[in-house]
């Protein structure tokens, strides 16, 4: 919201420096964004009045004398077609910034600084400049616009600083408005606001107009849909001449980023501005059956707004129709068939208040937006719907465009447009700050913010402004006091009057973040994904239609297709991490995610969803292999107190045969493996890829397990060594089961060789291991062993036809 | 007679060979080898001697016992003179074999870090652990009601501007801030309630300062006779302990549908401490959280009587401050899982 100081002056007595009133703002709720102070660029620039200019032979240029008063007399090179003996112009002194233009004379470029130079041969000492040059527009000073020299006035002082002649300097404040204060979305309420907290009177809008006795017989408002429309005035303006507005108007809106069409439109964006109430303006000509009539459009309805174009409409839009035709699009945009024109007699003035979120949701579906709309979607208010139209009346008759018909009608549900009262306790206001602020403060201070405050014993009683839907109850009172007393009076205390609590993480917490830490200790590093990834993950994975994971929810506007699906699972997001690291040369390393992914039990969502904490782990680079995966599966199995088992699994996106299912106590809780050669291709990976989904929420039922303590064994364990021969194909979990089915006592195996060549047989494979016999009861002898192992060899040899190597 | 005057010059014979024989070895092990050859009782040269003794006669056997002995003890001597003087040489030579590069690269026992918004995370968490608070996470997708209705803001209410929230059906979104926790927490537990919520969060919105993911951590404290003041103390503690001591805040006012009043909490610029930097844009202050007393309409919502009770609320940017901590300028890089950027920070 841009606050011009010059307008706001206008209403208040603003007696201190911009960059104080800029403080002052901030600390009472509005934070200015940026303090804009215009024609700071230009600088040295003053009153040159030409004696002479004699035009340069084959040239368009002139070359002149200029008079700048205490200054001095300058010659200058000038190639504007304007210039002339006897006319006063800016002139940029040498060493003076004015703003350098592009070949069109109007965009400015940047600042330049004026030096001496050579023209076409000719010294020259300084500029004469245009308006553009000085950062001026026609609007912000009549003449400026043109595309030549700016033409000072004639009594202008020679050598004077041409900025306060051109009235250049102001102080623009554009300040952040918090969602509750639409009443601060125009110059007046910001004016409010300074005189509160400058404690300075707020100067009363000038809202008085003579009605010219004229009426338009028979004119009807009606309006269908009060429950968006609460309250809609119209107003007969006759005798309209539309014309230029005057300097000063074109000027402000100007510095509020609105530029000038005409004297009758100016007048409602002026208001726009100045009061925060949206109006229009209907040529009256254009409207059929001297009828208003507000309604919800019909479906498939039409209308071509101010800006040409076209919009089909449905019931959820809310028209102004004569009585024939929608003639505006409510609250966003007017209809081209009833624009003012240069031709326009007469004017139906529109105020009105329509509902937010319709005019919002409209504005949307629609894609047709305006500064009016913008307005609606943060609030109008009625009070202010009344105000605007008697201030827009007074405008009408300032600046003489027109007569005030006594044609005024005005529907409306009903609701008040008066003060509130409210009663609050003052003890209960100080309790929500937690000190006490005197009564006289609290008394300033409301009746600064037009709250009319009386104090009776504790009962505070005020009257609540029709702008201030947002005070409800003794909270918004403290708010409102404390933001004027300062919060700097809030001295820090430590809940002197709360019950002691204990904290801390729980279970799970704690064991998820044991979990990470025992990743990080094997070299892994955390990090974080999306919880939404791209339809292109699912398919990364090569997953077949039906998969599960296919079976992901869906976000409604997403911002990209990228990112439009919850994660069904971590996988894809950590593949592409690893091929972003290698392409960034990172060609080694380990990383792993712990978030989670989304389950639906419905589509769409009519329940919450099963948002399962699941664990990733990628590790990629020449030195990996699925077994150095494994270790960090097993570094969580070991953090967690319990026993992981594999077995061989299949999986789309990994490697045939490097890949294992992983259980725990029987349950299947994830998978590990080599991410295959179509993936790596498709994410131009350089090194290999291994990865691991293990589901942590299944595995929770296990976080807390308490540790005991093992006795060590009484007795000496034995160790044997021996190595099998057996068929390729059995795996080392087949012949580590048999061993420890066969004997209670062995505790431990341990794999520490494999051969395979031409020392055996094809497709045979020695297996070396070590077993561990723990005694319990008693100590072994040499015999016990021996039996044993003879019960070890013979079944490995029934089952599975293993013998010893020898 | 001859064969004493024999076995004299034999020794004195057998003194010389091994001399001239010990010249010629040149390791440890050959020394112990001619060693255990020559005192070999049986074939050795020296070892055998003794052996000779049935051949002395008997009034020379003592003299020759103690020749054999003195030529014994001598060998011994120039054995272990020898083999200290070998092994001394050899050890040299090991270590010299041994010799490395101390300036070529170390093998690495590479320990990986926490995620720099887990290590801010678990930071907070710690300091409001010791304060008391429980830490409460809520899920990632929420209804509007919790989200929003239940949080003073319904359906037409202009604070729904203020976010762009991901839907995903008519009732359910991502949640677009961790304050959906509060009312989860307060419909479970009556007070006195202390609780933090972190979490992740998300928004529609994508450019180089903001990303559609980040994490929020919601505080909550709801008793008897909770004020202002209360909250500015509790805050005062925390920014000290996350920003270090000296840090101060400083409270303006703000809006936000679910606190009453409402507050920007700006700390003092913990880098220039105030005098004003880049940082902070040289105003001396870092705006940083959100926070406000727990807007009366909330907690009747939840069944809080708050004739009896009241509370407030505060918010924080988890990346926000991990960003300003550790000086890391864009919050993408937080999610690209770029190990470059994940190995530099481990606080």
């Amino acid at each position: 919201m841009l606050a011009p100081l010059s307008w706001l002056k206008e209403y208040v007595d603003i007696d201190v420096t911009p960059k104080e009133l800029e403080e002052k703002l901030f600390s009472c709720g509005f934070e200015v964004e940026e303090l804009i102070e215009t024609g700071k660029d230009i600088s040295k620039v003053v009153v040159g009045l030409v004696e002479s200019c004699e035009p340069i032979p084959d040239t368009h240029l002139n070359l002149c004398m200029v008079n700048a008063g205490e200054h001095g007399t300058f010659q200058i090179c000038c190639g504007a077609d304007n210039v002339k003996a006897g006319g006063k112009y800016p002139l940029a002194l040498v060493g003076a910034t004015v703003y350098a233009t592009a070949k069109d004379h109007k965009t400015i470029e940047g600042v330049m600084e004026i030096k001496a130079g050579k023209l076409r041969g000719y010294d020259s000492f300084g500029m004469l400049c245009s308006g553009t040059e000085l950062g001026l527009t026609e609007d912000l000073y009549p003449g400026a616009g043109y595309n030549g020299l700016l033409v000072l006035p004639e009594d202008a002082p020679l050598g004077a600083d041409v900025k306060p002649i051109l009235e250049m300097t102001d102080w623009i404040f554009d300040i952040a408005i918090t969602a509750n204060r639409p009443d601060c979305q125009s110059i007046y309420g910001i004016a409010r606001e300074v005189a509160a907290v400058l404690g300075k009177p707020l100067k009363p809008l000038a809202l008085d107009y003579t009605e010219s006795g004229k009426t338009k017989d028979g004119f009807t408002v009606k309006v269908d849909a009060t429950d968006i429309c609460p309250r809609y005035i119209a107003h007969y303006v006759h005798d309209v001449e539309i014309k230029e507005s005057p300097a000063w108007m074109k000027k402000r809106l100007a510095l509020v980023g609105c530029s000038s069409i005409s004297n009758v439109v100016d007048i409602t964006n002026y208001i726009m501005k100045e009061l925060g109430q949206p109006m229009h303006a209907f040529d009256y000509n254009y409207l059929e059956g001297n009828q208003i009539h507000v309604r919800r459009a019909n479906d498939g309805e039409k209308i071509t707004t101010l800006d040409e174009k076209e919009f089909t409409l449905n019931n959820s839009n809310l028209v102004i129709c004569d009585g024939v035709k929608p003639v505006a699009l409510a609250g966003i945009m007017g209809g081209l068939n009833s624009e003012i024109l240069d031709t326009t007699t007469e004017v139906m003035l529109e105020s009105a208040k329509f509902a937010r979120d319709n005019i919002r949701k409209s504005s949307r579906a629609l894609g047709q937006s305006s500064d009016a709309s913008a307005m609606y979607s943060k609030g109008v208010y009625e009070y202010t719907t009344d105000l605007a139209m008697k201030r827009a009346l007074h405008l009408i008759e300032e600046l003489g465009c027109g007569k005030i018909s006594s044609t005024h009608v005005e529907v409306f549900t009903g609701n008040s447009i008066e003060p509130k009262e409210m009663k609050v306790s003052i003890a209960r206001v100080n309790g929500v700050l937690g000190i006490k602020v005197p009564d006289e403060d609290i008394v300033r201070i409301l009746t600064n913010l037009h709250f009319a405050p009386q104090i009776n014993g504790d009962e505070l009683t005020i009257q609540i402004p029709p702008y201030r839907e947002d005070m409800e109850s003794y909270p918004d009172v403290a708010e409102e006091v404390i933001r004027m007393y300062g919060y700097d009076h809030i001295v820090p205390t430590f809940m002197p009057t709360a019950q002691v609590t204990m904290g801390g993480l729980n279970l799970r917490q704690k064991t998820e973040l044991k979990i990470k830490n025992a990743l990080c200790a094997a070299g892994a590093y955390e990090g974080i994904h999306y919880s939404f990834f791209s339809p292109a993950d699912l398919d990364l994975l090569r997953l077949p239609e039906d998969a599960k994971e296919r079976h992901a929810i869906r976000l409604i506007n997403p911002i990209n297709i990228d990112l439009s699906l919850m994660r069904t699972t971590l996988a894809p997001q950590m593949l592409r991490a690893i091929a972003r690291n290698q392409k960034r040369g990172t060609i080694e390393g380990r990383i792993f995610e712990l978030g989670n992914i989304f389950i639906p039990k419905d589509l769409p969502l009519t329940e919450y969803p099963d948002e399962r904490e699941t664990l990733c782990v990628g590790v990629f680079g020449e030195n990996e292999d699925f077994f150095t995966l494994k270790g960090m599966a097993e570094a969580v199995a070991q953090a967690l107190d319990v026993t992981f088992t594999y077995e061989t699994a299949q999986k789309p996106f990994l490697h045939p045969y490097q890949t294992a299912a992983v259980y725990c106590e029987g349950i299947e809780i994830g998978y590990l493996g080599k991410a295959c050669y179509e993936v790596c291709n498709e994410l131009d990976m350089r090194t290999p890829a291994y990865i691991m989904e293990l589901d942590v929420r299944a595995l929770s039922q296990w976080f807390g397990k308490s540790r005991t303590f093992r006795p060590l064994p009484k007795f000496a364990e034995e160790k044997r060594d021996f190595a099998f021969v057996m068929d390729r194909d059995i795996t080392c979990a087949e012949v580590e089961n048999l061993i420890y089915e066969s004997c209670e006592y062995v505790t431990d195996i341990r794999l520490f060789d494999v051969y395979e060549g031409a020392q055996l047989a094809l497709n045979k494979k020695s297996m070396a291991f070590t077993v561990v016999f723990t005694p319990k009861e008693e100590e072994f002898t040499p015999e016990m062993i021996d039996g044993f192992v003879d019960v070890i060899l013979k079944n490995l040899n029934v089952k599975h036809a293993i013998t010893l190597r020898v | 007679m001859a064969e004493f005057t024999e076995l004299s010059e034999k020794i004195a014979k057998i003194k010389n060979e091994v001399q001239d024989e010990l010249s010629k070895l040149e390791s440890s092990k050959s020394v112990y080898e001619y060693k255990k050859n020559i005192l070999d009782g049986k074939t050795g040269l020296i070892g055998s001697l003794m052996k000779q003794m049935g051949k002395v006669p008997n009034e020379q056997k003592a003299e020759y016992g103690k020749k054999v002995n003195e030529l014994k003890a001598w060998a011994q001597n120039h054995f272990e003179e020898l083999d200290a003087k070998l092994k001394a040489e050899e050890m040299r030579l090991r270590y010299e074999s041994e010799k490395i590069d101390v300036t070529m690269p170390a093998v690495k026992n590479e320990k990986g870090n926490l995620h720099p918004v887990t290590q801010v995370r678990n930071q907070l968490t710690d300091i409001f652990a010791s304060m008391g608070f429980d830490i409460y996470e809520g899920t990632e997708i929420e209804t509007d009601y919790y989200n929003f209705t239940a949080l003073n803001t319904p359906q037409d209410h202009p604070a729904r501007d203020m976010q762009d929230t991901f839907y995903l059906s008519p009732d359910f979104l991502l949640r677009t801030q961790t304050s959906a926790g509060q009312i989860h927490v307060m419909e479970a537990k009556k007070p006195p309630i202390k609780v933090v919520s972190p979490g992740k969060v998300f928004r529609s919105d994508d450019d180089a300062t903001h990303s559609p993911m980040f994490t929020q951590m919601e505080g909550l404290v709801v008793d008897k006779g909770i004020t202002l003041c209360d909250l500015k103390g509790m805050l005062d503690e925390f920014v000290q302990k996350i920003f270090g001591k000296g840090t101060t805040t400083r409270l303006r006012p703000s809006y936000f549908p679910f606190t009453e009043p409402s507050v920007e909490v700006d700390v003092s610029c913990f880098q220039c401490h105030g005098k004003g930097c880049k940082l902070c844009k040289g105003t001396g202050w870092i705006e940083v959280l959100g926070a406000g007393v727990v807007n009366n309409k909330v907690l009747e919502g939840c069944g809080i009587d708050t004739k009896e009770y009241s509370g407030f609320a505060f918010g924080i940017g988890i990346e926000r401050v991990a960003m300003l901590k550790y000086g890391i300028n864009n919050i993408k890089q937080l999610f690209e899982s770029d190990l470059r950027v994940l190995k530099q920070i481990d606080d």
